[in-house]
């Protein structure tokens, strides 16, 4: 049945008014807001948004982190039939500034002093700016800036018009209709403009169902929303399949304590992308070989037991009798404990998406007996696509199309997709509509990728950014920059990776160590550094960086198709790569076409075989000041492998 | 920014203190009003600390008068200073290592828990009751000063910024009128030093609680403040506004150096 989201609102407060709904913690306590008090609170910011004069087809921006009241606000805005924006709260002022002229955006939510400050710098580009609420108001006392209120001011002002129209709001959710637009979210864009992703209520609720209905989600799941709500996957978590589900949605208590939150909480439904798993898989590395010799060696005995039969027990595969019973000792010892301490004891079902995730990363919480699955899909088709099914999670796969989506390769390898929930367009800008939405149907995701045989589509790479060596000894062979990454990025000690090898003779990467991993390292050696552009360049650390990328090179010769991509020559850059700087994505995601601009004579003297070369770097701090970072950063030569002839 | 600065609450007249032959403090007087932030500033060994103590009452002044909200006292000790609603932190940190954030919050609390040790022991209703508000008290400082994630860690185990924060949440604790900080700033890097600013500034803001502050670093005192003390080898050398201060002659011979 095609609905709207303030009408599944409406349908929870009614059939189940005392259910919790969200959970926030707020001074070490998780407080709990049921359905009807929470259909409550929207009624009243809708009053309040409808008499501050929110029509219906405006949009809102909102800025802030996952709070109640955000979310309460989109609902709202979606009752009035207005359109919510969020956007992601650690993006700066003029990161703002487009996607606010871009809609017309005449209305705001910000959470705090934070983000209401860099909406007024913001305001100063987009004079149509004119209301901003505001849910915090520590440090705003003495703002007197035109149109900016609290939010409990709004909602006072909602409750009174409340009381005197009570159909008022029921009125307008009517009016809406399941194929008007729901919301915009802007893709980060690794160039130009942000686009804005339109959906409809409808493209969003469907890929949600279709989603819950894959991996029976019930109204008893527990999700911790704590990625950006401007990212659609944290939407279709926390907005989309809550609001279709009607499971609990718990918001943590700061972003510093996330990880206690996650333990407290203990969610079934857990998402997060590549990055986090790997951040918890080092830290509980780091943490092992600290830890006593017993300890120690108990944890490694049993994670190679877990590594052997973990996954085929995960798949529902039979295991012989000995392997079963030192497994089931394992995971009274070693697995329980560890997954409690990940908080992820009651996971049902847990995802990735967004990256492509390390075998070996993958395979570690599969073997721990954590559900980790992968799914693909983007902003523009409202998240799922493919997902792979509990027996079937393979780190290579993104898992098989889902109800109602059909998956086409096109003929330079390119994957189209045709789905309920494709984007309505990008706002405001049919070129670029056009360009992925032809007339037949087909989204075109700009993924090269295939189907296996099971079925499963596996994903290569961006199709643009899928190359060929040229010259040299592998002149012709096909280059996957982010095939070639991924690999490295699965160290440890290694937390961000740039390859270059699209039309040269060959492979040479920019690699970026993990602080927290290389510099525990680094105190357990007792090898001193002053910082990180220091340690970054000691030869012990580029010793340990070699080996890890003539590991992967070693592996790398025994995939026939992509033996060539190698790594040749490596750096270790003098500073973490920072969206800041704008290196990387929003999303994280490093934009390599800009990093070979910004450190282009790197990229030239990795290729122009120096020893050594002086860069300096102008980095951009939080507060919006500038400075400098300068260093002599080594080169260094891994050895490569002749390509492994398969057996025939 | 506007803010209502009310009357005179704390007035010091003509302090003098002496250590055996070393005179710490000469003939020092000025006042605090309801609401301000008060720099002390100067050179080390100017007599900042010492005077602090004074109005904390650690050390006792051989001479002159110090009156708080209208109360003239002479000898003062410490507890009794802190039950009128002084509070403060320290350059060196005093803070209880071994126990966790919120304990040593909950030990700033400790004035105004009324029931008795057997009762707190038993956990008897009231008592219960009772540390259930202080702890809920606690918690606002902790929302507040933003360190929910390190409730249960060790104050021992944290880095010295946040253990500067711990140190400013127990005087918090207290619920203060008047607060006392000794180099608040003391050791910490840019980035610290900006949270530390905008914790005093709310503070002063959101509570209305009246701040002295000794500070080292000029850029802090200079934006923060309201009105500023210099002194200098135990004398008073300057008070004024910030931009007055800056301005002094004297002040910028003895502190801020000559010009290049």
């Amino acid at each position: 049945m095609e609905t709207t989201f303030p009408q599944l609102l409406a349908q929870h407060a009614k059939d189940r008014p005392a259910a919790p709904a969200m959970r926030e913690k707020e001074y070490g306590i998780w407080q709990t807001m049921t359905w009807a008090e929470l259909a409550r609170l929207v009624e009243h910011i809708a009053c309040g948004l409808y008499q501050a004069g929110l029509v219906r087809g405006d949009h809102m921006v909102l800025v802030g982190g996952n709070r109640p009241r955000l979310y309460a606000t989109m609902l709202a805005a979606q009752s009035l039939g207005a359109i919510p924006v969020p956007l992601y709260q650690d993006a700066v002022a003029a990161e703002c500034v487009f996607p606010i002229n871009n809609a017309d955006v005449r209305f705001a939510f910000a959470e705090d002093q934070e983000q209401v400050d860099k909406l007024l710098e913001a305001r100063e580009q987009c004079p149509q700016l004119a209301h901003i609420f505001f849910d915090d108001p520590r440090g705003l006392r003495n703002y007197a800036e035109n149109g900016l209120a609290s939010l409990d001011s709004l909602i006072e002002a909602g409750a009174a018009f409340a009381r005197q129209n009570p159909g008022f709001v029921p009125a307008e959710v009517a009016r809406s209709h399941p194929h008007d637009v729901a919301a915009m979210f802007f893709t980060s864009g690794t160039t130009g403009n942000p686009k804005g992703v339109v959906h409809t209520h409808n493209t969003l609720l469907d890929r949600a169902r279709a989603g819950a209905a894959f991996d029976k989600l019930t109204g008893d799941e527990e999700v911790l929303a704590y990625l950006p709500p401007a990212w659609i996957g944290q939407n279709i978590f926390s907005y989309a399949q809550w609001l279709a589900c009607g499971y609990v949605v718990n918001c943590p208590e700061s972003a510093g304590t996330v990880m206690i939150d996650l333990k407290e909480v203990g969610p079934t439904y857990y998402f997060a992308p590549p990055r986090v798993f790997e951040g918890l898989l080092t830290t509980v590395m780091i943490r092992m070989e600290d830890a006593g010799a017993i300890k120690r060696r108990m944890f490694h005995a049993f994670m190679d037991v877990a590594r052997k039969v973990g996954p085929s027990l995960m798949d529902g595969k039979s295991v012989g009798g000995l392997d079963r019973f030192k497994y089931m000792l394992g995971n009274l010892l070693v697995y329980g404990p560890l997954r409690n301490n990940l908080g992820m004891s009651r996971v049902r079902v847990a995802y990735t998406a967004g990256e492509a995730i390390g075998p070996d990363l993958f395979t570690f919480y599969r073997s721990i007996g954590i559900n980790l699955k992968q799914l693909y899909g983007s902003t523009e088709t409202a998240v799922f696509v493919c997902l792979q099914p509990d027996n079937q999670a393979r780190a290579d796969t993104v898992g098989i199309p889902i109800d109602g989506v059909q998956i086409k390769v096109a003929d330079n390898g390119e994957i189209l997709v045709k789905s309920p929930g494709l984007l309505k367009e990008y706002y405001k800008n049919p070129t670029a509509t056009a360009e992925v939405l032809t007339a037949d149907g087909w989204y075109h995701t700009s993924d090269a990728g295939f189907l296996d045989a099971q079925g499963h589509l596996k994903i290569i790479d961006r199709v643009k950014d899928v190359g060929r060596i040229m010259g040299g000894a592998n002149d012709g062979a096909m280059f996957a920059p982010k095939y070639v990454e991924n690999k490295l990025k699965f160290f440890p000690h290694i937390k961000e990776v740039v390859a270059y090898g699209d039309r040269r003779e060959k492979v040479c990467v920019m690699i970026n160590i993990d602080f927290d991993a290389v510099g525990n390292w680094a105190e357990r050696r007792n090898l001193p550094y002053a910082g990180y552009t220091d340690l970054a360049q000691k030869p012990e650390v580029y010793q340990l960086i070699r080996e890890c990328v003539e590991k992967v090179n070693a592996d790398l010769a025994a995939d026939a198709l992509l033996a060539g991509s190698q790594v040749s020559r490596f750096l270790v850059l003098h500073k973490e790569l920072d969206a800041d700087d704008g290196e990387l994505t929003r999303t994280n995601k490093v934009r390599r076409g800009y990093i070979a601009e910004k450190y282009d004579v790197l990229v030239d003297a990795l290729y122009g075989g120096k020893t050594e070369q002086y860069i300096e770097t102008q980095v951009k701090f939080e507060d919006g000041r500038t400075g400098s970072v300068s260093a002599t950063l080594r080169i260094m030569d891994a050895k490569t492998f002749a390509p492994v002839k398969a057996a025939a | 920014m506007t803010k209502k600065i009310g009357g005179v609450i704390l007035d010091v007249n003509n302090i003098s203190l002496s250590f055996g032959g070393v005179k710490a403090l000469t003939d020092i007087s000025f006042n605090v009003r309801e609401h301000e932030i008060r720099a002390i500033i100067g050179p080390n060994g100017a007599g900042k600390s010492s005077m602090l103590n004074c109005i904390n009452g650690v050390y006792q002044p051989q001479q002159g008068t110090i009156a708080f909200r209208g109360k003239t006292f002479k000898h003062m000790n410490s507890h009794e200073v802190a039950v009128m609603g002084v509070a403060r932190t320290f350059q060196n940190l005093a803070l209880f290592k071994g126990m966790s954030v919120l304990d040593n919050l909950m030990t700033g609390r400790n004035l105004k828990i009324k029931s008795g040790i057997l009762m707190q022991a038993l956990r008897l209703g009231p008592a219960e009751r009772e540390e259930i508000r202080h702890r809920e008290f606690v918690e606002h400082i902790i929302d507040f000063l933003e360190i929910q994630a390190y409730r249960k860690t060790p104050v021992g185990q944290l880095p010295y910024g946040l253990q500067k924060r711990v140190d400013l949440g127990r005087a918090l604790a207290m619920e203060p009128q008047l607060l006392l900080l000794d180099e608040p700033m003391a050791g910490m890097n840019v980035e610290e030093k900006q949270d530390m600013c905008r914790f005093v500034l709310d503070v002063n803001d959101e509570f209305g609680t009246t701040v002295v502050l000794i500070e080292h670093d000029m850029g802090v005192v200079m934006d923060i403040s309201d009105r500023v003390v210099v002194l200098d080898y135990g004398k008073k050398i300057g008070d004024g506004a910030p931009d007055e201060v800056r301005n002094n002659p004297e002040v910028i011979k003895a502190y801020l150096g000559t010009g290049h």
